[in-house]
């Protein structure tokens, strides 16, 4: 008997699925997910490519392998570390409407993005790391003009901070579009804005494995800890946290998976704030098993959002366009519908 | 009835950050270990600041505080969990908790800082739901409850700590008659147990149906302390007060009234 079948307690006989069950049919549905959209794809026409082709076809192992498997896992990645970051953000800030979209991260992201499609290179790498620093400098600034902030508590300070700094990177990425060329700058501009998987090869994403997973594992580590961090700061310190010094490695490790999915993927938005909703539906409120929920959800939903994207039509459609659409539709849906949960 | 003092403030001064004027200026207390001290005193007086800087969170301008004859900023804040539970007035809760989950929170300083708990935190977190008489509760949504059981939840989660000293701050504000009760009896059952309790309260009645030991205090300065029956005095409640209070004796306990 293990300790979450405690949490069952008293009804622990009846046929509920625990919750930790949960967490392995959630795994094996992200395989099957994974598995699924391996031999989905357009070539050689549209649907699901046949294993003999697959096996003769040296163009075709080419493109799944080269092309497909990477941009695959890629959205796997990008779908657990938003989804992570979101969890992260909500018990962090005690609210469950906030994302990394807050706090100048996204923002700064593609301001440092677009910066450096235009003045520096276009190459993946500097326009990655340039992404990566300007989302660190976008948490930065919120938080030390948070500390200046003489107004309300803690949260709402970094909060009201995030609006003025987004506000700020946002103005700045007007000025960089007005000033790009229309030729090419700004063509690349916009769809990094609008987010998307294409052209994802093995180079890139092992590039931004590394950060994705020192980022989660830091924060799958703290998981059950996170909860700790969702109360009141008085509360947090009796009960033996530093509630400042956590809360900021988490919100670090947070940012450092986010900015590194987001410097090869660009702005995909909505799956932070929709899929922690989706993981509390099901798991209730202990980030023990939201976040690892979330992960895995958020895993499954972007590898789905993807192959609509890549499939439905010849022309691609950008990724963060269809997370959006999706994303608002269920999160509308959530809101008006009376919760369905596994087990509380 | 040990004699030592737990917790000393000596000569505390504080001040908010943002505030303008100080709330403390120069605060001398001493807790005795095994008392159960009530402190009384007017909207604004400093109570829950009081709390804050015996339990570590708040850090005196001036001055020092002793847990146990050791300075409390030598303390390490998972020690300093293990020591003092505190159990809020008041608490934002943003998640929909179970009772158990949220209450299993207090044995985090009793456990390595990434562990998960485990079955021994378990049966402590649901015994405390017991004591609180909220076992059955335990998979509800800490958000479904009314103020006063909340309350009560606050008071398991600080149970579950299993602290040395417990502060409360108007722990039965929120309270009926029957669960005021109920809370009463489990203090003095910790009390048994060599739990040292400071509480603050609005209410003396609470005051003298608990504590042994009280503390008059009054914009930041402690007005009277001692032995309860010395302190509860008519004199001394109505200067506390600004309000003529008289103190009558019923059925061998000392009674409040006023106005």
């Amino acid at each position: 008997m293990n300790s979450d079948q405690v949490v069952n307690g008293i009804n622990s006989s009846n046929n509920k699925i625990s919750r930790r069950q949960a967490l392995w049919w959630l795994t094996l549905l992200l395989f099957l997910v994974l598995g699924f959209s391996f031999f989905l794809g357009r070539y050689p026409s549209p649907g699901f490519i046949k294993i003999e082709r697959l096996m003769n076809d040296s163009l075709a192992q080419s493109l799944v392998f080269n092309l497909r498997l990477p941009r695959l896992l890629t959205a796997a990645l990008l779908g657990m570390a938003l989804s992570a970051a979101g969890v992260i953000f909500q018990m962090i800030f005690g609210n469950p409407l906030v994302e990394p979209g807050f706090l100048g991260v996204s923002q700064g992201a593609s301001f440092g993005a677009a910066l450096s499609i235009i003045f520096f290179t276009q190459s993946a790498w500097a326009v990655q790391t340039s992404a990566a620093i300007f989302a660190f400098l976008g948490l930065g600034f919120s938080y030390f003009l948070a500390r200046r902030v003489h107004y309300g508590g803690w949260v709402l300070r970094l909060i009201l901070a995030g609006i003025a700094v987004s506000a700020l990177f946002s103005a700045g990425l007007g000025v960089l579009k007005y000033t790009a060329d229309p030729l090419s700058q700004l063509q690349e501009i916009t769809f990094w804005l609008l987010g998307g998987l294409w052209g994802l090869t093995w180079p890139k994403f092992l590039s931004i494995l590394p950060a994705v997973f020192i980022g989660l594992f830091i924060a799958y580590r703290m998981r059950w800890r996170l909860n700790l961090l969702s109360l009141n700061d008085e509360t947090a310190f009796s009960l033996g946290a530093a509630p400042g010094r956590e809360r900021t490695l988490v919100l670090v490790a947070a940012v450092i998976a986010t900015s590194a999915v987001i410097s090869v993927a660009g702005m995909v938005s909505w799956v932070g704030l929709i899929i922690p909703h989706i993981s509390r539906r099901l798991f209730g409120a202990d980030a023990r098993f939201v976040l690892p929920g979330s992960m895995l959800i958020g895993a499954a939903f972007t590898i789905l959002c993807d192959d609509l994207a890549r499939v439905l039509f010849a022309g691609e459609i950008p990724l963060g366009i269809l997370t959006s659409l999706i994303g608002a539709a269920i999160f509308m849906g959530l809101m008006i519908q009376k919760r369905v949960l596994v087990q509380r | 009835m040990t004699t030592a003092a737990l917790l000393n403030f000596n000569q505390i001064k504080f001040t908010y950050p943002i505030g303008k004027s100080a709330v403390m200026e120069s605060l001398d207390l001493e807790i005795l270990s095994g008392t159960v001290t009530a402190i009384l005193g007017p909207n604004g007086a400093g109570k829950t600041t009081l709390l804050h800087l015996a339990q570590g969170w708040l850090k005196p301008q001036h001055g020092q505080i002793l847990l146990n004859q050791q300075a409390l900023s030598s303390f390490s804040r998972r020690s300093l969990g293990q020591w003092i539970g505190l159990v809020p007035q008041a608490e934002h809760i943003p998640f929909e908790y179970s009772l158990l989950e949220f209450v299993l929170l207090g044995r985090a300083p009793h456990m390595a800082p990434l562990a998960m708990p485990a079955q021994a935190d378990y049966e402590i977190a649901i015994e405390a739901l017991r004591q609180v008489g909220m076992y059955e509760l335990q998979e509800r949504s800490i958000l479904s409850l009314s103020g006063g059981e909340r309350q009560l939840v606050l008071v398991a989660r600080a149970l579950a700590q299993q602290p040395k000293l417990l502060l409360l701050d108007e722990p039965t504000s929120h309270l009926d008659l029957s669960n005021k009760g109920r809370l009463l009896n489990l203090l003095r059952e910790l009390l048994a147990k060599d739990v040292t309790i400071l509480f603050t309260t609005h209410e003396p009645e609470v005051a003298s149906a608990l504590a042994t030991q009280l503390v008059l205090m009054k914009k930041g300065e402690i007005l009277k302390t001692g032995p309860f029956s010395d302190v509860f005095t008519s004199d001394n409640l109505s200067e506390l007060y600004q309000l003529p209070v008289s103190v009558a004796d019923i059925s061998g306990r000392k009674v409040a009234l006023w106005a």
